[in-house]
């Protein structure tokens, strides 16, 4: 049966949770985006993906509102960004943790800021230390941790303030092969678990087909919107079946294709 | 230290300059260096004395009061220039003649401004100190991570919290570094302050031993305030080991 336009309109399969409008940004001489639109669907990971320089973490921290547009203007839930706010949660790729605080007090400091009481926090961070696989490692601090650990505590933080949206700024780009690939599949269970609104930064193609149910592609500066892919894989398969699947492989290939011409 | 594969304990050079010093002194080559024995007898005896207990507690007292103030300002400045552009700008030039300048020549004028008394070693303290705890407080703000920044604006820090939870913490090996040395210059400058106003403290009882040629006294004075400075740069020096795990992986 067949859906009249007008009715899917009204009842959208996905909402929109963060909308980006004509979002242009200038550092005086260079122009790094020009005129974005976009919409980010709730429960959907969307992925900025682009050659290097192409805005896409400019991009990022202007839906954090951490930098402000040159013009245009990003609505969470139809309020308009003004700075950073509650529903909006950071990853960071150098993983941003206090070097002098624990695992336990780096992941409850989001609920620490918003004045939650110690005992409270602790609960919920010790929830999703478990949840990030880092059950005995609540005392340590970050130096005793690798790399991957210590973004699994990034991610713990971001989850710990219970956000809509979650936003990762090449969170994985620090973190060794190996790590990486099993962090994708943790990243992907939780997208599963946690239902919430995911927006991920990367420059690795294999990792954006891998891990988005969206993929936008950003041109080289200034950087515009120039295709919006849906990977269409089977997520139930199991992760080493999804690498070796057709649909991901000609993904990966199709953009490939569309980047190539960037590269010198 | 190791010689010919012997363990040599860390104050074995600090023991052959002592023995040097005992051979000169007894020889009595330069009646400016009495033996080394018979100033740790001498300061031995000074510290029990009333004129020595009275003058260690005001020295103490402007030293003490002079840093609290240099650390406060200090810390202060240094973090509002490191953050801020236009404030490192208006007293960055200043900030680096004082701390080279040969402040010494100073304390004349501060004698005019704050008379003879307390105030101007407290002054003189406090302009020893401040300078070289604004430049390294500042540098320490400067290699404070923006991502931590960041990190801080983007959970909804206030922005007390972020100065108090985040970037005072960050910066704070360099912050140490920069007290430690304060303390140092800040010794110096009781010293100084309290010779050139010298009438008060240590001041004056430096004056007193060296024009009457007391030299046991002389020295035992001098080495008791050595051994102090020293051992408050130790103390903070101890401190700063503690944090410096993480100046590296901020």
């Amino acid at each position: 049966m067949t859906i009249p336009a007008a009715v899917q309109t009204l009842h959208p399969t996905s909402e929109t949770v963060v909308e980006v409008r004509g979002i242009c940004k200038k550092y005086s001489e260079v122009e790094a985006l020009r005129l974005i639109d976009l919409d980010f669907p709730r429960g959907k990971l969307t992925t900025l993906l682009g050659p290097s320089g192409c805005g896409k973490t400019t991009l990022l921290k202007i839906i954090a509102g951490l930098i402000q547009a040159t013009s245009g203007e990003v609505r969470v839930n139809g309020r308009t960004v003004t700075g950073p706010g509650p529903e909006r949660a950071f990853v960071f790729q150098d993983f941003a943790l206090m070097p002098w605080a624990t695992v336990m007090r780096n992941v409850a400091f989001g609920l620490e800021l918003q004045g939650m009481a110690k005992a409270e926090r602790q609960s919920i961070a010790r929830n999703y230390i478990a949840e990030v696989g880092l059950t005995g490692f609540e005392d340590k601090y970050p130096h005793e941790l690798s790399g991957g650990m210590r973004q699994r505590v990034g991610l713990a933080r971001a989850f710990a303030v219970n956000a809509e949206v979650l936003l990762l700024d090449e969170p994985f780009s620090a973190v060794d092969e190996q790590n990486r690939r099993k962090f994708q599949e943790d990243l992907l269970r939780l997208v599963d678990k946690e239902r919430k609104t995911f927006i991920f930064v990367t420059h690795s193609i294999e990792e954006a087909v891998y891990v988005s149910d969206r993929i936008v592609l950003l041109s080289r500066r200034p950087g515009r919107v120039s295709q919006i892919i849906e990977p269409k894989i089977d997520r139930t398969a199991s992760p080493d079946a999804i690498r070796r699947d057709q649909g991901y492989l000609d993904t990966v290939e199709e953009i490939w294709q569309g980047l190539k011409h960037y590269v010198d | 230290m190791m010689i010919f594969g012997y363990r040599v304990p860390m104050m074995a050079s600090l023991m052959v300059w002592c023995v040097i010093w005992e051979l000169v002194g007894q020889a009595g080559l330069i009646f400016l260096i009495p033996p080394l024995s018979s100033v740790l007898v001498a300061a031995a005896a000074l510290v029990q004395t009333g004129t020595w207990q009275a003058a260690a507690l005001i020295t103490l007292h402007s030293f003490v009061v002079g840093m609290v103030l240099a650390i406060v300002v200090g810390v202060t400045l240094g973090v509002l220039m490191g953050r801020f552009k236009a404030v490192d700008d208006l007293f960055g030039i200043w900030v680096n003649i004082f701390v080279s300048a040969p402040l010494s020549a100073l304390v004349p004028v501060l004698m005019i401004l704050f008379g003879i008394g307390e105030t101007t070693v407290i002054v003189t303290v406090f302009l020893f100190a401040v300078w070289i705890i604004v430049l390294d407080t500042r540098a320490g703000i400067q290699h404070v991570p923006n991502s931590l920044i960041e990190m801080g604006r983007s959970y909804g820090a206030t922005t007390f919290a972020l100065y108090s939870k985040i970037v005072l913490l960050a910066a704070l090996p360099e912050i140490l570094a920069g007290i430690r040395l304060g303390l140092v210059r800040g010794v110096k400058g009781v010293v100084i302050g309290q010779l050139l106003v010298s009438i008060i403290g240590y001041g004056e009882l430096f004056e007193l031993y060296s024009r009457s040629f007391d030299m046991e006294n002389f020295w035992a004075l001098t080495i008791i305030l050595f051994a102090a400075a020293m051992l408050m740069s130790a103390a903070i020096e101890h401190v700063e080991k503690k944090v410096d795990y993480y100046a590296g992986v901020r």
